[in-house]
């Protein structure tokens, strides 16, 4: 294996409209890390995911994912090259049952990435195998986030981006979440989480990059950041 | 009992090639967002290509069918290349841009199938087996309507297993929810709008080359079957197939039986009963409420009032305008006055669209009200020409304020349709009320009298009318009724949180712009001595937006530049060529994918940009 990061950003820059999101982030996942984008609201965690996935027009700098540049590929192509995408608003196709919201994800497996199969996932997502049939918009929000996910890993991806996952959840899904993410990292998968929610970004996170503003203002081991009061307290506000 | 039986048949029959024709739209439209008007345009090529195909090979049932087969595919090829030849790049764009790009491929298409196949109607062969009728409780009935109306089941049956049993069905499906996200996992939208562009051309093309043994193929039968196919994809609900299907059986059999009991107004029938179904069910029989009801068009940055010189600028245009007959001939006038007209006609339409961002599809109803008000009073009152020229903006507005509290109760798209809709049952009263409008004829003999009747006196009369209306518009425009609408266009919910009525204002504007229209239309009667249901047809209000959208939507200015550009280009190709729609049809299209701000907007950003150095 190259001692290469899997996904590397480089002065990632963005806008919405005239306003100025991002401002040059950058930032890096290794092979089989989980990193969490960590910030307030605003400080651009979502722009960053999106921008990294070619969801927005206005964008400038580089990504490099998988030892490819993909910061001029459409979304489409860059998800064929195994970057799995999670949005925090979930998203699910509503009018498309279970099976078919998986359907939509499904791409063919991929060398060096875990290979999933509706079956693989309803064991994953036991809550997901009772409702094969059942429309998207008929889920609860917990069931809908576990969906997206399922939904996503069904490209099998190396690196999922994954957007706030624990955002509106019951406390009991949140834990179902952290633990998803946990068994997901075990077999081998790289993930970028952003998260407001400390307790959850540390329970399952190996490194922690704190945005703010548009910028990285921190990066190092999660276990740093939890134990530097005056880093969390300046950038989190907790 | 067995000739209404025989009707009802006959009601299936239509309902059959209806449904061909708007599950085609309303699959484009499901997935796209765009309302296809060269929909209508493929369903005559089908029926064209179709035409040579049986003609050539019709003589057995294998050649009759696979030249049916044949042009359904190719018509499939063709609307897989507009997709990616025109509408890949509007997919982001204002629907106004949408509408009016399909429209110019309607207008391409025109010019060449009169090239190709030639002006006069074709009648085509009979299928072959299929040639005879079938008695049904006595009563004769063609056969190949039998085989018709047994092909729409068939044809729902496979869509429905097409888009619930494949994999691409449920691609197509997740995109038209969310486009986006299905991009983001790893499904190529453009590549799958192009799929669904082909089937629904080649559904088109299916009904057009279905109908050859039935009806002449002609150069009509275009506009003609979009706005039927219109009618039922809203009346079912935009996007849904099932939908569609049972609204044209709904209307295949309203055309059977209105027939029988009110034979002068079977058009008028099919719009009413669309205006009343929006009316009760506002998404349609079986559609759904939009999440996020569509954008009629992009607003811009907001219009201020020029300052310094600028601000004087209309009135020195008027100046040097009622300068002109000093030193012009009576052509230039007769130009000029035409212009005058139509930018106010332009300007109407822009308070609509710019300023209260509802798109209207049909103008020339109100453009063509004014005209009739003016010519009816002046024929069947013998009233004198001022008092003719003042119920011209009066049953303008009467129709506007009456077809507009229909209208404004739905935005965007709905509220696109709805207009259309009251501006063809305008067309179709006059058109089929013979005894007091004269239908094909027209009016004639509608002459301003001996005191107005130079040019140079009636360019004077138009320009003090329509240069004081235009004025008025520019003042609403800045006065609180403009604001309002603008801040109705830009959020109706935060502006009717802050205490404003904006489905009132919107109503007030809709009759505004139509009496404003109506004027013009009166003037333009006079102008022309005589008045004809073609000035309320579909061109007309198509015509209004490109003068709209050739001026910009971001300026007062641009619809009054637009206007003149619009019509002085009109007049010049039309003396010079026969081939003008052809030519209109690349203008609308290129301007569209060129200047999508119109010409007035992007002189202004480029003055914008030197004012920024």
């Amino acid at each position: 294996m190259t001692a290469a990061p899997l996904l590397t950003v480089r002065n990632l820059q963005a806008w919405y409209g005239r306003a100025h999101i991002l401002m040059g982030v950058d930032l890096q996942v290794d092979r089989g890390e989980v990193v969490a984008l960590m910030g307030r609201n605003g400080a651009g965690k979502t722009t960053t995911m999106k921008a990294v996935m070619g969801l927005l027009d206005a964008r400038a700098g580089s990504v490099t994912f998988d030892g490819r540049d993909v910061s001029a590929l459409p979304p489409h192509r860059i998800a064929r090259h195994g970057l799995g995408y999670v949005p925090e608003d979930r998203r699910v196709f509503t009018d498309l049952t279970v099976e078919e919201n998986l359907e939509v994800g499904r791409q063919p497996p991929r060398p060096g990435a875990p290979a999933w199969t509706p079956e693989r996932l309803y064991a994953l997502f036991p809550n997901l195998a009772e409702m094969r049939g059942r429309r998207g918009g008929r889920m609860s929000g917990g069931e809908q986030q576990m969906l997206t996910l399922a939904r996503t890993l069904m490209g099998n991806p190396s690196l999922v981006l994954l957007d706030e996952p624990s955002e509106g959840l019951a406390p009991r899904i949140v834990q179902q979440m952290a633990e998803a993410v946990r068994t997901l990292k075990a077999e081998g998968l790289s993930i970028l989480l952003s998260e407001q929610n400390l307790s959850f970004a540390g329970a399952v996170a190996d490194r922690a990059c704190v945005i703010e503003k548009g910028r990285i203002r921190f990066d190092g081991p999660m276990r740093t950041l939890l134990d530097d009061e005056d880093a969390r307290r300046a950038y989190l506000a907790v | 009992m067995s000739f209404y039986l025989v009707q009802f048949l006959s009601g299936l029959a239509t309902a059959a090639t209806l449904f061909l024709v708007s599950s085609g739209l309303t699959i484009v439209f499901g997935v796209t967002r765009i309302v296809n008007f060269a929909h209508g345009s493929f369903y005559m090529l089908g029926a064209y290509i179709g035409w040579s195909l049986i003609e050539r090979w019709g003589t057995t049932p294998m050649g009759f069918w696979g030249g049916v087969a044949l042009a359904s595919l190719a018509v499939g090829l063709l609307g897989a290349l507009m997709e990616v030849g025109l509408l890949r790049r509007l997919y982001r764009s204002p629907e106004l841009f949408q509408l009016l790009a399909t429209f110019g491929v309607v207008l391409i298409v025109q010019d060449v199938a009169s090239a190709a196949w030639g002006a006069e109607d074709l009648l085509g062969r009979r299928a072959p087996g299929l040639k005879g009728s079938v008695d049904i409780l006595d009563q004769p009935f063609p056969l190949y309507d039998l085989v018709l109306i047994g092909l729409g089941p068939v044809v729902l049956g496979l869509l429905w297993l097409l888009f619930n049993r494949t994999r691409w069905g449920t691609l197509v499906r997740a995109a038209t929810q969310d486009r986006e996200m299905a991009s983001a996992l790893g499904v190529d939208p453009a590549r799958l709008f192009t799929g669904v562009l082909f089937l629904g051309s080649a559904l088109a093309g299916l009904g057009g080359a279905l109908q050859v043994p039935r009806e002449a193929v002609t150069l009509h039968m275009d506009m003609a079957i979009v706005v039927e196919a219109f009618v039922v994809v809203v009346v079912g609900g935009m996007g849904s197939l099932t939908g569609a299907f049972v609204a044209s059986l709904l209307i295949g059999q309203l055309q059977a039986f209105g027939i029988l009991i009110f034979p002068q107004i079977t058009l008028v029938l099919v719009f009413l009963f669309m205006a009343v179904v929006l009316v009760l069910r506002p998404y349609g029989l079986l559609g759904r409420a939009e999440d996020a009801p569509p954008t009629a068009a992009s607003t811009g940055p907001p219009l201020v009032l020029a300052s310094g010189l600028g601000r004087w600028a209309p009135a020195l245009l008027l100046a040097a305008l009622a300068l002109v007959p000093l030193v012009a001939g009576d052509y230039t006038l007769i130009v000029l006055t035409e212009v005058i007209i139509l930018a106010l006609v332009a300007a109407s339409l822009h308070l609509l669209i710019g300023l209260g961002g509802l798109v209207s599809f049909g103008h020339a109803a109100y453009f063509g009200l004014g005209a009739y008000g003016a010519a009816l009073a002046v024929k069947h009152l013998a009233a004198p020409m001022p008092l003719a020229l003042a119920a011209a903006p009066l049953l303008a507005g009467a129709g506007a304020l009456l077809a507009g509290w229909f209208c404004v109760r739905r935005s965007g798209l709905y509220f696109a349709m709805l207009t259309l809709a009251f501006a063809q049952i305008a067309w179709s009263v006059v058109f089929q009320w013979y005894g007091v409008t004269g239908g094909d004829n027209g009016i004639l003999g509608v002459w301003p009298p001996g005191w107005a009747s130079g040019k140079a006196a009636y360019y004077w009369l138009t320009l003090a009318l329509a240069g004081g209306t235009l004025l008025l518009l520019r003042r609403a425009a800045f006065a609180p009724f403009g604001y309002t609408l603008r801040a109705g266009r830009d959020s109706a919910l935060r502006a009717e949180a802050v205490g404003i009525d904006v489905r009132r204002h919107q109503w007030l504007a809709f009759a505004l712009a139509g009496a404003s229209a109506g004027l013009a239309g009166g003037l333009y009667a006079f102008s022309k001595g005589s008045v004809f249901p073609t000035l309320m047809a579909v061109p007309v209000s198509v015509d209004a937006l490109v003068m709209v959208l050739m001026g910009g939507i971001q300026t007062l200015s641009g619809p009054v530049v637009g206007a003149a550009v619009f019509h002085l280009l009109e007049t010049q190709a039309m003396s010079l060529t026969d081939w003008w729609r052809l030519g209109l049809g690349l203008v609308i299209v290129l301007l569209v994918l060129v200047f999508p701000k119109g010409i007035a907007g992007f002189a202004r950003d480029l003055w914008l940009r030197r004012v920024d150095r």
